[in-house]
Order: structure tokens, then C-alpha cells, then sequence
């Protein structure tokens, strides 16, 4: 769900992260508190909206919120035996809105404009020593930090698999963790020569 | 201009770069040399990212010892693995990251990324995710970073070892078209033969300094001997 943004030029691409966030956690949390079936019927008619607006195809909305398929199939007759009917529609749909609620903020919205946010939601903390800008920038390094570790996994299990150790669970972790930390000693030095430190 | 003045670096009690003194005034500046002969840690004495053992390191004046941050702020360096110098997610945040510091308008920043962009064949790439790039895009992503603060002088670590002819050439294109100057450091000796300024590297001390045309020469001597 990470750095999937689209670009676009509808008012949802162009109002401000900062309102975006600020529904999104006023939305959910309201969700959570009210548990009815009509405060998720509304929910779910402000995102299917939203991404109407937005111009986010249905494929692509879908793509989201597949992850989620077997968990909402072990939480169905968990919660009808639970709650009967109404707690399966309220629990499922709960879910199924905010997860497509925070897949079009994220689908909207720049990573970049989402660490400004957190940048200026930070700046009060400067005075007990927190450097926002040093938030930001982690926050944006772990984001950047999950396709470099996935590739390095694909690579060191690609090696493995040509020398027959697919077995072997020290042919993966070895490799892996020696080249996680090479690749954060190149970043250290990559983010130290452009002056991060200064 | 680069002056080096007897510069000896360890690692421990080894000897990496034996007093070497160079003062580099030319605008095309390449550094050759076998595998493990100190090439790297004389590029990165030249931002401070190495402080040298003894000796000392000024770029237009700047002691990297006493005023490493000035040095860098003039001083871009490009890496050999893209992967490791990339820092955002996608491509034109990755660029506009290096000019959050500079303090200049959202506006200024935006349009000097999109040119950034344009001279390195990256337009229309501004919004793909970095990590979806080809290998040799992703250098020319790194380069566009590093350049889009306008550094003085450029120092290059191996920038084409991963790639392959076609975008070695093309990022040696590049690195030629620059109007600053250049350190180039890097085992493609095609790509040196305009280079004006060849320091040959052996064992951490310098062996033979000219042109590429008598520099090549020696450090294929060099490595026959
Ligand atoms: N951080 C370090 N700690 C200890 N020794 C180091 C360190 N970095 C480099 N060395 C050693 O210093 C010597 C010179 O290394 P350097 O990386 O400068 O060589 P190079 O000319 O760039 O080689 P290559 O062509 O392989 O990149 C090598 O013997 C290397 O093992
Ligand atoms: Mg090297």
C-alpha cells in the first residue's frame, strides 16, 4: 500500500494532505466508536464516492483490498457466531471502509506532501531536542527501505536456488543480513555526502 | 580547484594513500588504478567523508578537515550502487530531496526538478515508484539528485560499473557535458580518453599523472608488469 501514488489533477489529488489525514483519522475513529450498520452504509458511500471523484478505477481499488480476502473470510462465521448478521456487517464493513478510506488517501496523495505533514505536526517537538527533519527523513528511508529489501531477498534466494541450497535457511539469512548491512553502510555514507550530518 | 597537500591515510596499521600531493585544476579529472589501490578513499578525502591521517585537503579553499560542511555543500558525489542513494520512494521526490534544505520557494523547487528531469531522459518518470526503474535509470536518477543542487565540483566513484554500454556511455555523455568539474573515478578506461588530468594510482601513491593519452599508456604497462 506503500509509495502507490497516482498522479492525477481531481480536487481529492489537490486538497491538502494535511485535510486528507485529518478525515481519515476523524472517519475511522468514528467508525470504530459507532458500530451500526448505517454508519458503515454511510462510510462506505463516502469512499465509493471519493474514489469516483478521484478517478481510481475499480481494478485498482480491488487490488487493495485483496490482501484482506482470507482474514474477512475467517472473520465472517467468527463473528456471525459471535453477533449474528448485523455484527458480520458492521465488523467486515468497518474493516473493508477504512482499509479503501486509507487506500485513497494514499493513492492521492505525494509520500513527499504526507512527510511535510508529519514535518510540521513535529515542529513543537524541537524544543525538547526531536529535529523533524530527521523524522521525515526516516520515515521516507523506511518506505524506500521495504522494494530494496525485497529485491535483496529475491536475489539472495535466486542464489541460493543455483547452488542447491533451497533447504538451507543459513543460505538465506547469511547472505542477507551481510548485504542489508552493506547496503546500510552505502546509504549512510550516500546520505553523509549529501550533507545530512551538517 | 583541488589541492591535496601530502595526504597519507590508514585504515589501522595499513597504509591506504601514501603522501600524495596533487593540485587539480582541470575541468576533466579522471583516477585509475588496480583493485584495492586506494582510487575510493582518495575520492572521499575529497568531500570530508574521509579526513585524511596526515596531510590535507582543500577544495576552492575549503579545509575538509576545519569546514567539511562547506566542502560538502560544494562537493556532489555519486556512488557506484543507485540503490543506496536514492532516498524517497519515487523519482521526482527523490530529486526534490535534495533541494528541502536549500531553503528556495516550492515553486523555484519544482521547476528545477522538471529540468533536472528533462536533461536526463527522466521526464515523465516524475511520479514512478524509483524502485520500478531500470538499473541504468536509476544511476542517471542519482546523478540528477546530486546535480540538482548545483555542486562546483562532482566526484564520481565507479558511476558505471553496473551498467551497461549503452548507459555507461550515456552517463559518460553526461559527466563530458557538465560545465563543473569532474573526478571521475572508474575501471572503463574508454571512458577517460578526453580526459585531461589522469592520475594512475598504485598502492595508495600516485605513479604517473597526465593525460589520458600518456596516463593509459602506463597503467596498462602497469598492470603488465
Ligand atoms: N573502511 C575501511 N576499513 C579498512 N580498510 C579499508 C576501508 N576502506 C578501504 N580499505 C582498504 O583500503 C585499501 C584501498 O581501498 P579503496 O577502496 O580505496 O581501493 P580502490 O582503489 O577503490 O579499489 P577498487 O578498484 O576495488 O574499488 C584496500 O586494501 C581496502 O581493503
Ligand atoms: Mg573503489
Amino acid at each position: 500500500m506503500i509509495g502507490l501514488y497516482r498522479p492525477g489533477s481531481t480536487p481529492i489529488h489537490r486538497a491538502g494532505a494535511g485535510l486528507k489525514l485529518l478525515m481519515l483519522l476523524v472517519g475511522t475513529t468514528a467508525l470504530v466508536l459507532v458500530r451500526t450498520p448505517l454508519a458503515v452504509a454511510v462510510g462506505a458511500a463516502v469512499v465509493v464516492g471519493a474514489s469516483a471523484v478521484a478517478v481510481l478505477p475499480p481494478a485498482l481499488m480491488w487490488q487493495q483490498l485483496r490482501p484482506l480476502r482470507w482474514f474477512v473470510l475467517a472473520l465472517v462465521p467468527l463473528q456471525l457466531w459471535a453477533g449474528g448478521w448485523r455484527a458480520v456487517v458492521v465488523s467486515v464493513g468497518t474493516l473493508l471502509v477504512t482499509v479503501t478510506a486509507a487506500a485513497v488517501v494514499t493513492l492521492t496523495t505525494r509520500v513527499t506532501a504526507v512527510l511535510d505533514v508529519i514535518e510540521h505536526l513535529t515542529t513543537p517537538l524541537r524544543r525538547f531536542g526531536v529535529d523533524p527533519e530527521r523524522i521525515a527523513l526516516v520515515l521516507a528511508l523506511t518506505i524506500r527501505a521495504v522494494p530494496v529489501l525485497a529485491s535483496t531477498l529475491d536475489e539472495v534466494r535466486d542464489a541460493r536456488r543455483a547452488r542447491g541450497l533451497e533447504r538451507s535457511p543459513r543460505a538465506l539469512l547469511v547472505p542477507l543480513v551481510v548485504r542489508t548491512l552493506r547496503h546500510a553502510d552505502r546509504l549512510g555514507e550516500a546520505l553523509a555526502a549529501r550533507g545530512v550530518d551538517d | 580547484m583541488i589541492e591535496l597537500d601530502g595526504v597519507t591515510h590508514r585504515y589501522g596499521d595499513r597504509t591506504v594513500l601514501r603522501d600524495v600531493t596533487l593540485t587539480l585544476t582541470d575541468r576533466r579529472v579522471a583516477v585509475i588504478g588496480a583493485n584495492g589501490s586506494g582510487k575510493s578513499t582518495l575520492a572521499r578525502t575529497l568531500n570530508g567523508l574521509v579526513v585524511p591521517s596526515q596531510g590535507r585537503v582543500r577544495v576552492n579553499g575549503h579545509d575538509t578537515r576545519t569546514d567539511g560542511a562547506a566542502v560538502r555543500r560544494e562537493v556532489g558525489f555519486v556512488f557506484t550502487d543507485p540503490d543506496a542513494q536514492i532516498v524517497m520512494p519515487t523519482v521526482g521526490e527523490d530529486v526534490a530531496s535534495s533541494l528541502r534544505r536549500s531553503g528556495i520557494s516550492r515553486h523555484d523547487r519544482d521547476e528545477r526538478v522538471a529540468d533536472v528531469l528533462t536533461r536526463f531522459g527522466l521526464d515523465g518518470h516524475a511520479d514512478h515508484p524509483a524502485h520500478l526503474l531500470s538499473g541504468g535509470q536509476k544511476q542517471l536518477l542519482a546523478l540528477a539528485s546530486v546535480l540538482v543542487t548545483e555542486p562546483k565540483v562532482l566526484v564520481c566513484d565507479e558511476p558505471t560499473t553496473l551498467l551497461d554500454l549503452r548507459n555507461s556511455r550515456r552517463v559518460a555523455q553526461l559527466l563530458a557535458d557538465l560545465p563543473q568539474q569532474v573526478v571521475l573515478v572508474t575501471h572503463h578506461l574508454d571512458l577517460v580518453a578526453d580526459y585531461e588530468r589522469v592520475p594512475v594510482i598504485d598502492e595508495g601513491a600516485v605513479v604517473h599523472d597526465g593525460p589520458a593519452a600518456t596516463a593509459v599508456p602506463a597503467y596498462l604497462r602497469l598492470m603488465r608488469a
